[in-house]
């Protein structure tokens, strides 16, 4: 049944793209919508079946690809990612009829579209070396090409030419690391691979972690390997952002789960160290640019990177305490860190729709010119306000349950005696700590600039509501926000069986059962529904108390000005202003770039003309790690180009002294 | 302790009770303890709940291009800050939910009502609300870790995140009320709660100069009884830090058991404990001078330090 689904899902996305590739322009963005929702639909229901049975699922054909033949097999782990990357595909689906019909339609992004969301689904459910690069480069190859069609605008150029770079050397790094595994397990499926993993020799096993750690880290946007990310999510179409922020970011996590844990079985404790050392700084870094960021989809996309952070914290220390044999608190940790996984899919896919009907909207992402949509675009604004207060992690909404477990299993792992364990979820906790402070800096720069206070342009007066599909796909995502913030006991158990890949297999259940969560063996608990009740009936009670005396109505009246008469849209804070002192406590990791040009008048040098301020932040570790090695690449391409300078006689000389060199060489 | 549930709902309700009559009297006790030591005669104690009384009778008012969110901010900040209060241990360690009362959906809980405020000062659309949001968001993005990993300490030291447990195991282990651990998370905490409640080294609640002003530019365009309920909230906040904090280093006097004459006996002890802190924290606001919104990241990087040093400290002694 579950075979037939999960093969059924493919079909479906296959059919979605091919409908998408050969209907005229008006029936072709609906139907491949429908057909990629039933993808979705079938994958979800595969994922949920071999979730909830805990068993696996496995299909193997010797037709689809030559010489090697595919080899799908869904386990727990991978339910978890088929189960998000569908939820996500469903909305995303859903919110491109919206979205295209106001131009971005076009065949190739309707039959692409399809082919991305297939291949996230597929992914983790690939069973063999040969499956999972295909898998991996169909989703690379059309997530680009869907950064593509907006190749009229520059900075897409420039983000897809990034995120080429970065995707091809990533897939050439994990391609490497299953190679040399591969060699010496003497098979290419990851069954024959995970049964022969204990006879590598350690050297090997460490240098196939390694690359494939580089590699699927910088999927995930680990800094320093997430240069690609605050470029090419804010410049894909919306519904790509969605995806990619919201589905593809899980599976360089993923990866290193299945790699790490899964093929691997468990390794040394310096990998895991290595991977809470890429979480911790990505987690500081992300907020901190996030926390910085005026454009929104950028602010936006470095929170993915510093919640994909968290979660590299969570999956390491998950793997270290396994390695030290401490196997219900790496159980409790890989299950905080999976919550958190799916629940950011959730919220930035809902946040990211939601950012898109704004762009589509006012006709701008950027915060400084946005201001007043809550009253133009009403249900846009309320979903971005949900998926804001689940990423601040405030309670009851979703995001606070998983940071609530995060810092549960920090605070059980401790009990792990060892100074090397110690130190990192040390680090992890301070990081986690930091991140929580700043992401609500952000998201209330995000949604009091953007959608509070007056329009600061009359694009951003001028806006109406998103098209009902749009709205519809962001709320299918909002959804879960608020479900998984009530009610994390639904869903949290059946992450116990994911969490079951750890070397040392099925740990006895870290948490108990019950309402809420509740951590196994202590006092510890949180119950998110009578938080929610209560905060409700607090809500109630105190309007309710607010309106027992006077008028329903409030009187209007114009803000204090400081006695001025006039008001303008202009002396509001901006986004820049509102991020200014942060920006000046963090000058040092943020490095912005800052120009005052002062021109005075003619007459007398005591009045100024005017005054023009620049400020902009550029990515510190772009700017020192990547400016330098593109630099080099392209003095290279300089010298190369005076070697080919076109005449025939020139080539023919190469020729001929290449033809000697070999003699003399072979001789 | 296994309380009935109505005692525990008892337990909340006088919580509550104590948290909306006395955080004001905390304030009115702060300002009369500054006008004496200025040689001033002062308002009465009681003065900010009669100011409160006079607000709540007038009219609404609302900012011109302000949106829903201007009134339901000082609702969320209410319904937030008192459903801490009613599930903290501040009188008795079984209040209603206390099963539930973990330290992080506390710490979690304050920072939803500050960035409801902070919204709230945005959605005016003036220059004041937005200076106030921005400089209010910063100070809590840094008072914020701080506070977290000082409560982590605790948690650490106690094996638990259930306050009911910390103040139990601190109550059954006297020794560690001087552990270094705690002393070093009691600073921590301490810088934390004139941040978090804006009192004069961070902020000073009595200005109304531009340059200055962090929480009260945010409401300045709060009204009637919506600036009632801001202010009453975080007079609530306020009640609500200096209780926790006089409960977690200094427990004794807080009721194990539900009886009457236990409960007001903690509810009595508390009071005072709260006063005798509030008197301390007023006579160091006399003798200091605001800092410089700048400086103030200086004295909360502090604290997050003093706050790891404690969670350090934990794991390296036995």
């Amino acid at each position: 049944m579950s075979a037939a689904l999960l093969l059924g899902s493919l079909g479906l996305g296959a059919a979605g793209s091919l409908v998408g590739a050969s209907l005229p322009a008006r029936s072709r963005v609906l139907a491949a919508s429908v057909l990629t929702t039933g993808a979705c639909i079938a994958a979800l229901a595969a994922a949920a079946g071999v979730l909830a049975s805990g068993g696996t699922v496995t299909v193997r054909s010797a037709e689809v690809l030559p010489l090697t033949g595919v080899t799908l097999s869904l386990d727990p782990l991978g339910a978890v990612f088929v189960i998000t990357a569908a939820v996500v595909g469903t909305a995303a689906s859903c919110y491109n009829v919206g979205y295209a019909a106001h131009g971005g339609g076009s065949r190739a992004a309707t039959a692409l579209l399809p082919v991305f969301i297939t291949s996230l689904l597929a992914v983790p459910a690939a069973a063999s070396i040969a499956t999972f690069m295909a898998a991996w480069e169909l989703m690379a190859l059309s997530s680009l090409l869907l950064l593509l069609t907006g190749h009229r605008r520059p900075e897409a150029r420039d983000a897809a030419q990034w995120y080429a770079v970065m995707t091809h050397a990533g897939a050439a790094a994990i391609l490497l690391a299953f190679v040399l595994i591969g060699a010496h397990a003497g098979g290419q499926s990851f069954a024959a691979i995970r049964l022969a993993a204990g006879g590598v020799p350690p050297a090997v096993r460490s240098l196939a972690f390694m690359l494939a750690l580089a590699g699927f880290a910088s999927k995930a946007g680990a800094v320093p390997l997430h240069v690609w990310l605050p470029r090419a999510h804010p410049e894909a179409p919306s519904p790509v952002s969605a995806l990619m922020s919201g589905a593809m970011v899980n599976l360089g996590i993923y990866g290193i789960i299945r790699t790490g844990d899964g093929l691997l079985r468990g390794g040394e404790l310096w990998w895991w160290l290595a991977v809470v050392g890429l979480g911790v700084v990505s987690a500081l870094f992300g907020s901190l640019h996030a926390a910085a960021s005026p454009d929104l989809k950028r602010l936006l996309a470095y929170s993915t990177v510093d919640n994909m952070g968290l979660v590299l914290i969570g999956v390491g220390a998950a793997g270290a305490l396994a390695v030290g044999g401490h196997r219900v608190l790496a159980a409790l940790a890989m299950i905080a860190a999976l919550f958190q996984l799916v629940n950011h899919s959730a919220f930035k896919g809902c946040l990211f729709l939601a950012a898109g009907s704004v762009q589509h909207a006012a006709g701008t992402r950027d915060l400084d010119s946005l201001g007043g949509l809550l009253r133009r675009l009403p249900v846009t604004a309320a979903l971005f306000g949900i998926g804001a207060l689940s990423i601040c992690a405030l309670p009851p909404f979703s995001g606070f349950a998983s940071e609530w477990l995060l810092l549960q299993s920090f605070l059980r792992g401790f009990s792990a005696h060892g100074a090397a364990t110690a130190t990192a979820l040390l680090a992890g906790v301070a990081a986690l700590a930091l991140t929580g402070g700043l992401t609500a800096a952000a998201f209330v720069k995000a949604f009091g600039i953007g959608f509070l206070g007056q329009p600061r342009t009359p694009a951003a007066a001028d806006a109406g509501e998103a098209a009902p599909s749009m709205v519809a796909g962001t709320a299918l995502l909002a959804v879960p926000c608020l479900v998984l913030g009530v009610a994390p006991g639904a869903v949290v158990p059946l992450l116990a069986r994911a969490a079951a890949t750890l070397p040392g297999g099925t740990a006895p259940g870290p948490l108990r059962a019950g309402a809420g969560l509740a951590v196994a063996g202590s006092t510890d608990v949180i119950q998110p529904a009578l938080l929610a009740t209560a905060l409700i009936a607090g809500l109630g009670l105190a309007w309710g108390l607010v309106r027992l005396r006077g008028r329903a109505r409030a009187r209007r009246a114009e803000a204090w000005g400081c006695g001025r008469e006039l008001q303008t849209a202009r002396m509001q804070y901006t986004a820049t202003s509102f991020a200014e002192p942060l920006q000046r406590v963090f000058d040092d990791v943020l490095r912005p770039d800052r120009d005052l040009d002062v021109s005075h008048l003619a007459e007398s040098r005591y009045f100024e003309q005017a005054i023009r301020y620049r400020s902009r932040i550029d990515d510190a570790v772009e700017r020192g790690a990547y400016r330098p090695l593109t630099g080099l690449a392209s003095r290279w391409g300089e010298v190369a180009r005076r070697a080919q300078n076109g005449s025939m006689h020139r080539y023919l000389g190469y020729g001929f002294a290449a033809l000697v060199v070999l003699l003399v060489v072979l001789a | 302790m296994n309380a009935s549930p109505l005692a525990s709902a008892g337990v909340s309700a006088i919580q509550l009770a104590a948290a909306v009559t006395g955080g004001p009297l905390i304030y009115g006790l702060m300002a009369k303890v500054r006008a004496r030591a200025e040689g001033r005669a002062g308002a009465p104690v009681r003065q900010p709940l009669l100011d409160l009384r006079k607000l709540a009778a007038k009219e609404h008012i609302h900012a011109r291009d302000s949106s829903a969110v201007l009134p339901l901010a000082p609702l969320v900040l209410i319904a937030s800050t008192a459903t801490a209060v009613a599930i903290a241990p501040l009188i008795s360690t079984g209040p209603a939910l206390g099963r539930t009362a973990d330290v992080f959906v506390i710490v979690f809980l304050l920072l939803l009502g500050s960035v409801a405020v902070a919204l709230g000062g945005l959605d005016t659309g003036t220059a004041f609300g937005g200076m106030g949001a921005s400089r209010a968001m910063t100070i809590g993005a840094l008072a914020e870790p701080a506070l977290l990993v000082a409560v982590f300490a605790l948690s650490l030291q106690a094996g638990t995140s259930n306050l009911p447990g910390i103040i139990s195991a601190t109550l059954a282990h006297p020794q560690w009320t001087a552990s270094p651990e705690r002393v070093l998370a009691l600073a921590a905490l301490v810088i934390v709660v004139f941040a978090e409640a804006g009192r004069i080294p961070v902020d000073n609640p009595s200005t109304h100069l531009e340059l200055t002003m962090i929480h009260e530019a945010m409401v300045l365009e709060y009204a009637g009884p919506e600036l009632a309920l801001v202010t009453l909230g975080q007079a609530m906040r306020l009640a609500l830090l200096l209780s926790l904090l006089a409960n977690l280093f200094f427990p004794w006097g807080i009721a194990v058991t539900a009886s009457v004459p236990r409960l007001l006996a903690g509810l009595a002890v508390l009071g005072a404990k709260t006063a005798a802190i509030a008197v301390v924290i007023a006579a160091v606001e006399v003798s200091t001078a605001k800092l410089r919104l700048f400086r103030v990241p200086e004295i909360l990087s502090a604290a997050f330090v003093l706050a790891i040093l404690a969670v350090v400290t934990g794991l390296v002694m036995p």
